[in-house]
């Protein structure tokens, strides 16, 4: 059996809360090349259409009496919509930030919204840089940074903590392949492993069980849970070797909390990968030692392995590996228990 | 005023945000510091090296939670999973009080991982008040709610930002995170003079105090947590502490990270205004 490999950022912490009192690039001229930012609206709220009552300078002031969840709706509507070129908030957040945002000396209210707009989508642009550094080596800034907005434009976070960013991304690139054209498999098999790469981080460990409290019991019977951190995947090509070195060349992971957006990352390690030619690999991306590893596993342990995690009998589960020596099975088991992968069912 | 009902009665002195940069160095070479001041949602995890990391520091340290997503000013219910996990982590770093701001972030259960200003409304006091005392009384811990620094107000605000938070913590009957750089902040952005703010404040509630460093751009500052302390903002913490007494007092830098050293010096000068200006 292969030995894992050990990940470059396994020594790290990720970052995950990255809230934010501010550090966008101002309208004063500082700017984030990797953004271009295209995508659809959000859909108009009806505080929007109701609230507003623009006046003949412009200004509105509809949003008198409108109650706090109608204000909210319409401007995180603003604010969540997807920017315009060149850094811009949308002309269409116009009347919500005139009906709800008091201008001031130096700002008009699009201006004032518009820090939010542009904050919003940096912090989780940044956020999915940090994440998706294989994805990004993949596709080059431009383009992940199209994908990036995309994916958020389509799948907004749903949870307090930006660690979930990317739990939709495996499915978003199924449904739409355009994004990462002509590299949709390589892209789709980077995207699983590294949000594999995330849950082996900080899933939870249960209590392990002991291959030696199974004696005597029929495994016609037996049920192994399986650690949460850990998961098994097949994929097409060889991207826990592109994962590793794109880690290596890029900045890795950075720090795991800050209230601050950074202005600029270092440019994506551009692998080369195009004479790189599609090789079945299965994969269990586990933990071990608070490290995150990527275990190379034969098809015939993979399926095992998968039977067990679907919930199939221990007799079941070794039928997946027929080809294999009853010895040999017994020795992988014996190895997967030693890793602490089995809890109980 | 070392100790008051809002930060647990104790008298935690000068702390620092635990950052990553930093595990290294605290953990090998255990510097001498008042507490640390950690983000709770970091720490919302099942396991893995999050944990593993902060139960090293509780061996060692004492510990405030401080939060970035409970989101008490916005109009949707309090979100129980992250209650729940919040209360987790309570039980494990026993913090004496628990920190987060007021302000809103979430909408129909979509995040912007923000901290957006509020429209200042007796109604939104009202709903926000609601919401801290719903939290405090699951989590059993003390509750403090922190300004945010702004860059936006709305047409709709019926009272200065102030009165806005004096209104939600005396209807919480909740404390006070003062986060004297925000202040700063927010009154070069929208006119407002920072004194009225800090002299106008219940002050017996406050249970800590913020400083950092901002950034000035050439129609607003930037709250970015990524230089040292500026001097008119020392100054107003000056002010704040002989209104308000000694208070537990944390340096948030969060950008651009100097070494722990750097950090922990820049977040002691703080004891010079709590020696020479607290009340007796």
């Amino acid at each position: 059996m292969k030995r894992s490999k050990p990940t470059v950022s396994s020594a790290n912490s990720r970052r995950r809360n990255k809230t934010v009192a501010a550090g966008l690039p101002s309208a004063d001229g500082v700017s984030r090349t990797r953004l271009s930012l295209r995508g659809k609206d959000a859909p108009v709220s009806r505080a929007r259409r109701d609230a507003a009552v623009v006046c003949g300078n412009g200004v509105a002031t509809g949003s008198k009496g409108a109650p706090l969840a109608e204000i909210q709706r319409a401007v995180a509507g603003a604010i969540m919509r997807p920017l315009a070129p060149r850094w811009r908030m949308q002309p269409t957040s116009r009347t919500t930030a005139n009906t709800f945002i008091k201008p001031n000396d130096r700002l008009t209210s699009f201006e004032r919204l518009e820090i939010y707009n542009k904050q919003y989508w940096f912090r989780l642009v940044d956020c999915f840089y940090d994440d998706y550094p294989g994805l990004r080596a993949i596709l080059g800034d431009r383009k992940f940074g199209r994908l990036a907005k995309a994916y958020l434009a389509r799948y907004p976070s749903e949870s307090f903590s930006l660690r979930n960013l990317g739990c939709h991304l495996e499915k978003f690139l199924r449904e739409e392949p355009k994004w990462t054209a002509p590299h949709a498999e390589l892209a789709l098999d980077m995207a699983r492993l590294e949000w594999a790469h995330i849950v082996a981080f900080d899933e939870a460990t249960k209590p392990v069980i002991d291959v030696d409290d199974l004696l005597g019991k029929d495994p016609a019977k037996v049920r192994l849970g399986f650690q949460p951190y850990i998961t098994l995947l097949d994929v097409s090509y060889p991207v826990d070797d592109l994962l590793i070195a794109a880690k290596k060349g890029s900045d890795g992971l950075r720090a795991e909390a800050s209230n601050a957006v950074e202005l600029s990352h270092k440019r994506a390690a551009r692998l080369n990968f195009r004479r790189l030619k599609p090789r079945p690999l299965y994969i269990a991306v586990h933990r071990m030692n608070l490290s995150v590893y990527y275990k190379p596993l034969t098809q015939e342990q993979f399926e095992a392995l998968r039977a067990l995690q679907r919930g199939a009998t221990l007799d079941k589960a070794c039928a997946k590996a027929e080809r294999a020596k009853p010895v040999a099975v017994q020795k992988w088991f014996q190895a997967w228990a030693s890793f602490g992968w089995f809890c109980r069912w | 005023m070392p100790a008051n009902p809002f930060n647990n009665f104790t008298d935690y002195g000068i702390g620092i945000g635990l950052r990553v940069p930093h595990y290294q160095h605290i953990l090998s070479k255990k510097p001498v510091v008042d507490w640390f001041e950690i983000i709770s949602e970091n720490f919302m995890v099942d396991g893995g090296r999050p944990l593993y990391v902060l139960d090293q520091i509780l061996e060692q340290y004492r510990v405030v939670q401080h939060g970035v997503a409970a989101y008490f000013g916005s109009a949707d219910k309090l979100n129980r999973e992250h209650l729940k996990r919040l209360k987790s982590l309570v039980k494990r770093t026993k913090t004496p009080w628990l920190s987060d701001h007021l302000c809103w972030g979430s909408v129909d259960g979509r995040f912007t991982h923000d901290l957006l200003p509020m429209p200042y409304t007796r109604e939104a006091a009202e709903i926000t008040a609601r919401k801290i005392r719903e939290a405090r009384d699951f989590l059993e811990v003390p509750v403090v709610v922190e300004n945010v620094s702004s860059y936006a107000e709305f047409h709709v605000s019926e009272m200065t930002e102030w009165e806005f938070l004096t209104e939600v913590v005396e209807k919480a009957d909740c404390g006070i995170l003062l986060d004297v750089n925000n202040i700063y902040v927010s009154a070069m952005n929208h006119n407002f003079n920072p004194y009225d703010y800090v002299n106008n404040i219940p002050h017996h509630r406050v249970a800590q105090f913020h400083i950092a460093g901002h950034s000035k751009y050439r129609k607003y500052i930037l709250d970015t947590h990524d230089h040292p302390v500026i001097d008119p903002v020392w100054k107003l913490y000056a002010r704040a502490i002989q209104l308000v007494g000694p208070t537990a007092t944390l340096l948030e830098w969060d950008a651009h990270i100097p070494s722990f050293d750097e950090v922990h010096h820049e977040a002691l000068k703080a004891n010079r205004f709590i020696r020479e200006l607290a009340p007796a």
